[in-house]
This record gives C-alpha cells, structure tokens and sequence, in this order.
C-alpha cells in the first residue's frame, strides 16, 4: 500500500489525470442502475427536450434520458471493448508465443496468414464480414478480436524472439520441460511489460473501432445504449448549435486519452528509458 | 543499381500476390462464413422455388472456383456485375464516386502534408521550447480522437456558430472546381486533423534522431544558423523515413474517409459501401472492399518502394 502511494506521487499530472479518468469510468460504469435516474431504455419524456428540469442534460431522439443512456453507455461500450481486447491478447499472444516457441514451419505459416489479414484495412475487412454475419454483440467481439489480434501477434512475437534464444529457455528444453510449460513459465513472464503497455493502446484502438462501427449504424443494436450510435442518433441536434451530440462523442474521446496517457507513463517506467527531450 | 531493380521487382511481386490472396479472400470468404447470401436477402421464410431461381440468377449454382474466375475476370475487365439492391451496373455507381472519394482525401493530403512537415520542422527547431510541447499534447490528443467527434466540433464551430463553410457536403459533377473545393473543406479538414498528428511526429522525431551526427556537429561548429542546419542539412537526410510515414497516412486517408463521408454525407464510395453493408448488397461490397484493399496495398507498396529508392546506401553502392 505504502509502495503504491509512493509510486502515485512520483508520476506525472497527466499520468494521474489519466488514472483519475478511469477510475472514475470503471465506477460508473459498475454502479450505473444505482446512479441513474430511469431505466436504459424507458421512454420518459417527449423527443429532443433540452436540458433541465427532470432531464439534467435533456432527452434524447426517442425521449429517453440522456444523463441515463450515457451512464449506462459506460458500462456497454467499455464492457465490450474490454471483453474483445482480452480475447484479441489471448488469440494473439497465444499464437505470437507459439510462432516462437515452435519456430520452423508453423512460425512461416501463421505469420503469413497474419501479413495478408494485415494487408485489408481492418474496418474494410470488418465491415465485410459483417455483412454476411450480421450485428450481434457475440459476432462483434469475436470478429474485431481476430482482426486486432493480428497486431498482437506481431508484438508477442517480436519481443518473444529475444526470449526464447536465451539459456534459461535452452537449459527448460534440455531438462525435457513440454512446450506449453516453456511457453507458459518461461517464456510469458518475461514478454509482460510490453504486452501490458500494448494492452492499454488496443483497449483504446478497440474501443475507437467499436464506436466507430456503431456510429454508422453497425456496431452495437438499439435499444442497447451505447455512445457511438447515441452520436448518430442525436447528431441532427448540431445544426442548431446544441452540444448534447459531443457529450457521448467527448466521453469516448476523454477514456482515450486518458488511457494514452496512462499508458505512455508505464512504458517509461518499465523500459526505464528516459524522456528523449 | 542490379541489385535496387531486383529489391524493387521483389516489392512489385509480392503486392500483386498479396493483392491475389485478398481478392480471393473477399470472394471466398464469403462462401466459407457461416450463413447462405440467398438467406440473407430473401429472408427464412422464402419458397424454394424463389430461393433456386435467385441462386440461378446470381451463378451460386455453379462451383465456387468457376465463379470466382469469371468474377475476378470481369473484374479485370472493369465489370463488377450488378447491385442487389437496384438491379444496377456496380461499375456506374462506384465510378464517379470513387473519383469523389478521391477528391477528398487528395484535398485532404495537399492541405495536411506540407502542415505536418512544417510543424515538424519547426517543433524540431524549437525543441523543447513552449511550442514543442503544447504541439506535442495537441497532436497526441487529436490521434486520440474518434474521427466523428473531430468531425462534429468542426461542424459546430465553423458551419453552426461561425458559418464559414456547409455541414453537408454534397458535390456534384457540373460544380466549379472552387465550389468543390469549398464545400469538402470540412471533411478535408477532419481528415488533416486525424493524420497530420501521425506524420508531423514522426518528421520531428526523425530530424532530432539526426542531430546528434557528426557532421551536424561540424555544420554547427561552422558556425551556421539552426534553421539552416535543420532545413538545408538534417531535412534531406530525413526524408526517407517521412516520405514512409507520408505515404502510409495518405493510405489512412483513403481508408479513414469512410467515416467522415457518413458524417458530412458526401457523396463519395465510404457512404456507398457502408449502405451496402446495411442493405447486404453483397457484390456492391465486394466491389468496394476490393477497390479499398487495393488502393491501401498499392499505397504501402509505394511507401515501400519509395523508402528502397530513398536509400542512398542501396542507390550508390560502394
């Protein structure tokens, strides 16, 4: 505990702004149902009602609340950006690890079939695949893994491959150790910390990605909140001059750059670098 | 000079290998996944006799390997069948759109390219001073930035509030070059947004790389001027690995126009291929998706080819 506070002090204002960002985007969205005033997808009111009375920041096109949608937002978006980023590092990392451990032909094979899916531009390739599969939020998940674990793969298996030529790893093999015990006690634990920073820039990259897919209307389906589709949504609200579209579309930004932030101030600490400045 | 021409011809094959493997993809893939087009379109509740006779309609009668060829030879050909949803030529709709679309993203780079080199310039110039930095956490915010949040405050304060340039964008082929110009400003402006961040960076990042060089040491001990050791001496050094970054942003652009083109609703493939997405029109999306693939392949080609033809230790050989 001590060890924490210390080490809370010594980072950066950005790096604790960034800190502060999530805990509080965590909270909410844990105890979204306790901290808004209705349900996700009652109607409460009359369409467009602007800010105020009963409506803090007013209703949104179907005269739900939008302080409400935008708390249970939180818990969607993030909820399932998450979720896709940990299946992106197990299928990535897994394979990344695998490619190396093994070498040889599996290595040749998996890294080309990681340079073509490479080679669409992810929200093309996205966008196919859910033309034939449809939008559901399994689908989504499992989709946008696979795509982005492609990027993971690449990482795992770039810092793997100074890992595995090390003795410790030789003398695990001459001892007669199996693959999935060297992948697993040796080879892992030492890959950590640049896998953990890439956690924090996928988290944003998928989280971006998600949004932008609801944004056109193919991400996550209504009436699930979420703040990519509530930009869609209320976005005819800015031709008259009203800022209600931005709040859904600056929470989004806000996490980002927060996690950016945070993310920017563990690589320095773990790679012990210093700033190039 | 034998040996640049083979890495060259090396980089050319294997773009139009890659580019072979995605167009299989985009055919085939769609035969693999899980899920019948016919079902798709017509519905479960349609009669099997509909369904045989659409099938027959669309060749998904014939094998997959027979179809693919005479896809992809029409292709070739400039043909991409027709649209589901219209019944139209897809060749008609996608032509004057992806010329559209390519009018954006190319207003985009002639605005965004010069800034973000002469940012970067000048933020490599005064290293570390007040300018550096605020550039720094500006640009490292906007890389943050989801592309329609950028989008809509652009939208908010120079259409709604100031009323500089139209919310919407949509051009058509008998407008002026200048009327064109102005009303894809707003987009174009987005698009610089988001991928000037990206090179202004690097361009910083690979001039101060050089300055720690001996003969920048000797250029400094000459007693030249920072800005002439930086522009006439770092910069051309610099300039392959800009021109990489260069060129793989304005592969971005390309591609990253798809979400700006919804927001201003500009008439160009972007929208064209996300309606198609939502309406399942699968050739339209085939076709689109291949014409994205390619223009990103054939760009991070260039980028490629061009960072082999900037290197001077592969130029002039010893």
């Amino acid at each position: 505990m001590k060890q924490l506070i210390k080490l809370l002090k010594s980072a950066p204002p950005t790096a604790i702004f960034g800190l502060l960002v999530i805990v509080v985007y965590v909270f909410v969205a844990f105890f979204a149902p306790v901290l808004t005033p209705y349900g996700e997808s009652e109607i409460v009111g009359s369409e467009f009602e602007p800010w105020g009375e009963g409506f803090v920041l007013g209703t949104d096109n179907l005269g739900r609340d939008m302080l409400t949608r935008l708390v249970y937002g939180a818990r969607n978006t993030i909820g399932i950006a998450f979720a896709t980023t940990c299946l992106a590092f197990l299928i990535g990392g897994f394979f990344g690890l695998l490619a190396t451990t093994l070498g040889g032909w599996v290595d040749q094979v998996l890294g080309r079939i990681v340079d073509v899916l490479m080679a669409i531009p992810t929200l093309i390739f996205a966008l196919l695949i859910l033309t034939i599969l449809g939008t559901s939020i399994p689908v989504l998940i499992v989709v946008i893994a696979i795509l982005d674990s492609t990027r993971v793969f690449r990482l795992a298996r770039a810092v793997s491959m100074n890992i595995v030529v090390l003795d410790f790893v030789e003398a695990a093999r001459l001892r007669g150790e199996g693959i999935w015990w060297v992948i697993g006690r040796e080879v892992l634990p030492n890959s950590m910390p640049p896998l953990v920073a890439e956690f924090g820039l996928r988290f944003c990259f998928v989280f971006l990605f998600i949004s932008a897919l609801s944004f056109l209307g193919l991400g996550l389906q209504p009436p699930t909140a979420d703040w990519g589709s509530m930009v869609r949504d209320n976005a005819t609200l800015i031709t008259y001059g009203d800022i209600t579209p931005l709040l859904p579309a600056g929470a989004i930004a806000l996490l980002t750059v927060g996690v950016n932030f945070v993310v920017d101030w563990f690589l320095h600490k773990t790679s012990g670098l210093r700033d190039e400045h | 000079m034998t040996k640049i021409l083979t890495m060259v011809a090396q980089r050319l094959a294997l773009g139009l290998l890659t580019l072979f493997v995605v167009s299989l993809i985009i055919f085939l893939g769609i035969e693999l996944l899980p899920g019948d087009l016919t079902e798709a379109v017509l519905g479960q509740s349609a009669t099997p006799e509909t369904v045989a006779a659409f099938r027959r309609e669309l060749g998904l009668d014939l094998p997959p390997h027979t179809r693919y060829i005479e896809w992809l030879g029409g292709v070739l050909q400039g043909d991409f069948g027709k649209s589901l949803a219209n019944e139209r030529e897809i060749s008609e709709l996608i032509g004057v759109r992806f010329a559209n679309t390519l009018f954006l993203a190319a207003i985009a780079a002639v605005i965004s390219v010069p800034l973000a080199v002469t940012l970067g310039v000048l933020a490599a110039l005064y290293r570390n001073s007040f300018f550096d930095r605020s550039i720094n956490v500006v640009t490292l915010s906007s890389i943050s930035f989801p592309e329609f949040f950028v989008a809509y405050i652009l939208i908010l304060f120079l259409a709604v509030n100031a009323n500089i340039f139209p919310s919407i964008s949509n051009v058509s082929a008998d407008l002026a070059l200048w009327e064109r110009v102005y009303r894809v400003m707003l987009p174009a402006l987005t698009l610089t947004l988001v991928v000037v961040a990206h090179m202004m960076r690097m361009t910083r990042a690979s001039i101060i790389n050089l300055l720690a060089s001996p003969y920048i040491e000797m250029a400094n001990l000459k007693g030249l001027s920072r800005s002439r050791i930086i522009v006439h001496h770092a910069l051309p050094n610099a300039l392959a690995p800009i021109i990489n970054v260069i060129v793989i942003n304005l592969a971005y652009l390309v591609v990253g126009v798809v979400i700006v083109e919804v927001v201003f609703v500009y008439p160009g493939l972007g929208q064209l291929f996300v309606d198609s997405v939502i309406k399942r029109d699968v050739p339209v999306v085939q076709a689109s998706c291949l014409i994205f693939a390619a223009t990103y392949i054939l760009l991070n080609l260039t980028a490629d080819v061009l960072s082999i033809l900037s290197n001077p230790r592969l130029l002039h050989p010893k």
